[in-house]
């Protein structure tokens, strides 16, 4: 049995060590906000946070998040109103939304380290999350919606 | 005849010097306790050479500020920074993906617990680098992580350095094994640690 704690909240799951944590995720505990694109850290689809890190869940054996804080795209906020999620919803930024999970985590962590990103350090932090859709202009917009919308909030 | 003979092995003798001093340089006195060697550390560093240069040391020891991936050594997918300690920036962090132990299968990132590229205030780069210039790089503690002659002994042994030869399904090893890599890198500090003249 393994105890993860994920969303504040703890679960105890009865899988191999070494299932990638998606699957846990998905499979065992019904959190599918969280998408697999790639299942090899090329898409980020699949990106949580791990102890704040954006890790792609996808290559991230489950044995590595025991003891760690997990926090997935359901655990973001309590109403869905992070403001990221919020500068999200006013851009419009999904089109078809698959990959817009893994971006929503990966900017959270770039406005943590950077509260006024510029293009391109939006660019370069940005750079491992892929969309087929080409939103890249309104996520880069929505970014700097939602630095905005944290610096009025703070 | 004695003082001839005698002027002449002088000049032999200066003559053997220059050369010595003009073909190959060591370039550390940190190793006077070992058996200085110029021939034998030079061909040592042949062998040394063609592993760091190989795409299994050279991707994370780039030019510039992204590492570089695969046999062909093509910039990294999805351009991952540097950062300043090498671990990347922000969401972009080398252990996002490298992990502790490897996922099984072709093409999953090789993974170590301790995955990063050099930091950016000290590069140390390798691609690019001749046989000379990576060797004096090497043993100057100002360009090689400010390490000592029996520092960079050790580091054969490094963990980050040892998994250059089990990087998972698809890449290609250095071109010879790491007990033959460790034996040319000792052998190469042991006998001076000289340089290479390029050509």
């Amino acid at each position: 049995m393994i105890t993860l704690s994920i969303n504040k909240k703890t679960y105890n799951v009865d899988v191999d060590p070494e299932t990638p944590l998606l699957w846990v995720l998905r499979d065992e505990l019904g959190l599918v906000g969280t998408k697999y694109g790639c299942g090899l850290a090329q898409c980020g689809a699949c990106t949580v946070h791990l102890n704040g890190e954006a890790v792609r869940s996808c290559v991230t054996k489950v044995s590595r998040a025991v003891g760690q804080e997990v926090v997935t795209i359901e655990g973001l906020s309590e109403k869905g109103d992070h403001p990221v999620q919020k500068a999200w919803l006013e851009i419009d930024v999904a089109q078809c939304g698959y990959c817009q999970t893994g971006q929503i985590m990966s900017a959270v962590v770039l406005l943590k380290a950077n509260k006024n990103p510029t293009d391109a350090d939006i660019d370069a932090a940005m750079a491992g999350n892929i969309c087929r859709c080409g939103t890249y202009l309104r996520i880069r917009d929505a970014i700097k919606l939602a630095a905005q919308i944290e610096r009025k909030e703070a | 005849m004695k003082k001839y003979i005698i002027v002449l092995a002088g000049i032999v003798t200066i003559v053997a010097l220059l050369s010595f001093s003009l073909k190959d340089q060591p370039i550390s006195d940190a190793n006077d306790s070992f058996h200085k060697d110029s021939i034998a550390s030079v061909n040592a560093f042949k062998d040394v050479y063609k592993v760091l240069i190989s795409p299994r040391c050279m991707n994370c020891h780039p030019s510039g500020d992204v590492p570089l991936q695969g046999d062909d050594s093509h910039l990294h997918t999805m351009l991952p920074q540097r950062g300043k300690d090498g671990k990347g920036i922000n969401s972009m962090k080398c252990g996002n993906c490298h992990q502790a132990t490897p996922m099984e299968g072709l093409n999953q990132p090789p993974a170590h617990p301790d995955w990063h590229l050099p930091p950016a205030d000290m590069k140390m780069v390798f691609e690019g680098k001749t046989p000379g210039q990576l060797a004096k790089q090497l043993v100057n503690p100002k360009t090689n992580g400010g390490k000592t002659m029996k520092q960079l002994m050790e580091h054969a042994d490094d963990g980050l350095v040892k998994i250059g030869w089990d990087m998972g399904e698809g890449r290609t090893a250095p071109p010879i094994s790491h007990a033959e890599f460790k034996k040319a890198w000792i052998r190469w500090i042991e006998t001076g640690a000289y340089a290479p003249k390029d050509k």
